[in-house]
């Protein structure tokens, strides 16, 4: 593994790697506990109308997916909260729109055809060092923001309506919420792909959950977790040369099923134990 | 602050969804030190008629004040209990920091909780005697005991008054009484305001009862009347179930 350091393009890989599995710690950490992983989801498809957008315009691809995801994030967050019952089709109507969108766009953009594979599965291999500054201000800007309104985070997503009524601004905490998801979507998809944002937003917390008792320890194993999970999988798809991001979500995959079956076998213990 | 002689005034509340009515030109006036009971069929609107009363959502018409002001500008002087079952068993939080989320408030964002927050929080954990337990996860808890740490949360808020949503509900029975006796204790310093299908313990700790199906029936004084037993009709053979004490009846107006 470390002779492959000596290359610049590993070493950008591994430091995106980094920035990625802890903005993904700590937001993944709050989309689960929050439940709102099909509208990340569809953030993170949707986005994809942005990438079309901004080869269509000739604008930087990262540019127009941030703005493009912000703007469908904000409506699908609308959306979630105003019509409770028909948010999830209104939310997988847009997530397919939007990825209509940018084939379409690309489609009718004049010159070389686009990587869509890139896109859909990520390219950390080729990130350049401009995109880890990208990521490093993001990461900080997330970790801030999380770290400044930590216990309204906590009460917001542990119990929305007493939060409410203390005067806690619990829909602008949501909407600020899907806002850094949505960055941090875009940047995500440079290192698995659209297609496997929610893996490295929902594996680590979902696994890190079950061992600890506070949504900040929650945050730090997962951001460890993904961490692992980016540089195993790093280091095999270099070794064998296989897709980068499938292989980090083909990693983390697999841990999430030892988990899985880790605490299967917990439960009987102690159904055992228990003397039934 | 406002001063006013009542805990909670409703004028003319009406409130409906997706069309239909849910709550019809209710009206109270609850004056402060109240132990008020609400009682009612399920659907009936007794939760609703709670979250209009703490601002979680706006009537369509009517008018509701708390402690002499809008309910969202009150929220600092009540206390709200939750019905502890919609609640995720795994979330990673303590007790501790379930309890010291009673101590939030829109001018302490962003701030750390102080010495004086966690002293307030000691102060209410003690009370339900879930302080031993502080450090529990709450998803580890019976229902009981998460219910006294949802307790203490309201409490530490300091509040004037004091909403329970159904506070007995899935929890242990002795929980009950234990539960009402505590309330009772509270209630020489708040206004207390509690949803509930046990009327059967109920009607000896409240001093007035209401009665919500659609329509709101309020009874100073504790008693169940005829009025509110034809409104929410289930109610009668619930009385009879639980032993009710006589007391609760009114002089019976049938020959």
């Amino acid at each position: 593994m470390w002779d492959a350091l000596q290359f610049e393009f590993m070493r950008n890989a591994v430091f995106a790697g980094l920035l990625v599995s802890v903005v993904c710690g700590v937001l993944g950490t709050l989309v689960v506990v929050n439940r709102i992983v099909f509208i990340s989801g569809g953030i993170a498809h949707a986005a994809y109308g942005g990438i079309g957008l901004a080869f269509y315009l000739g604008l930087p691809p990262a540019l127009g997916a941030a703005l493009f995801s912000v703007v469908i994030s904000m409506i699908m967050g609308v959306a979630s909260l105003k019509g409770k019952q028909r948010a999830d089709t209104i939310i997988g109507v847009m997530w397919a729109l939007g990825m209509a969108l940018g084939i379409i766009l690309i489609d009718l953009t004049p010159g070389y055809g686009v990587d869509l594979m890139s896109y859909l599965f990520g390219s950390i291999l080729s990130v350049p060092r401009s995109d880890i500054w990208y990521m490093l201000i993001l990461d900080v800007a997330v970790l801030v923001m999380v770290a400044v309104f930590y216990k309204e985070f906590v009460a917001m997503s542990y119990d929305e309506e007493f939060s409410f009524v203390v005067g806690i601004p619990v829909r602008i905490l949501y909407f600020f919420l899907l806002l850094m998801i949505s960055l941090a979507v875009v940047m995500i998809i440079r290192v698995v792909g659209l297609i496997l944002v929610i893996a490295l937003l929902t594996i680590p917390p979902y696994i890190a959950e079950k061992y600890t008792t506070s949504l900040g320890s929650m945050m730090v194993f997962s951001s460890f977790l993904g961490i692992f999970f980016t540089i195993v999988g790093l280091w095999l798809s270099y070794r064998y040369n296989l897709t980068s991001g499938a292989t980090i979500i083909l990693v983390a995959g697999l841990a999430f099923f030892v988990s899985l079956a880790a605490g299967a076998v917990k439960n009987r213990k102690k159904a055992v134990d228990g003397g039934s | 602050m406002i001063m006013s002689d009542y805990a909670i005034e409703v004028e003319h509340l009406w409130f409906s969804y997706e069309g239909s009515d849910v709550l019809k030109d209710v009206n109270l006036a609850l004056r402060k030190g109240e132990f008020l009971g609400i009682i009612g069929p399920n659907g009936g609107g007794k939760t609703t008629l709670l979250k209009l009363m703490l601002g979680i959502i706006k009537p369509d018409r009517g008018r509701i004040l708390i402690l002499g002001e809008e309910p969202n500008a009150a929220s600092h002087r009540i206390g709200y209990v939750p019905q502890n079952t919609d609640f995720s068993p795994h979330f990673p939080i303590s007790v501790l920091d379930v309890a010291l989320m009673g101590r939030l408030a829109w001018s302490r964002i962003g701030k750390r909780y102080t010495e004086e927050d966690r002293e307030k929080v000691r102060t209410a954990l003690e009370k339900v005697g879930m302080w031993e337990n502080r450090y529990r996860p709450i998803g580890h808890l019976s229902g009981g005991q998460r219910q006294r740490v949802f307790i203490a949360r309201a409490l530490a808020t300091d509040p004037e008054i004091l909403f329970l949503d159904e506070p007995t509900a899935s929890v242990d029975p002795e929980f009950q009484v234990d539960l009402y006796d505590f309330l009772k204790e509270l209630n020489e310093d708040a206004t207390i305001v509690v949803i509930t299908h046990d009327i059967g313990v109920v009607s000896s700790y409240m001093k007035s009862i209401a009665c919500v199906n659609k329509h709101f029936i309020f009874h100073e004084g504790g008693q169940i009347t005829q009025e509110m037993l034809d409104t929410a009709y289930q109610c009668p053979v619930d009385l009879i179930a639980h032993g009710l004490p006589h007391r609760v009846f009114p002089h019976h107006h049938e020959d």
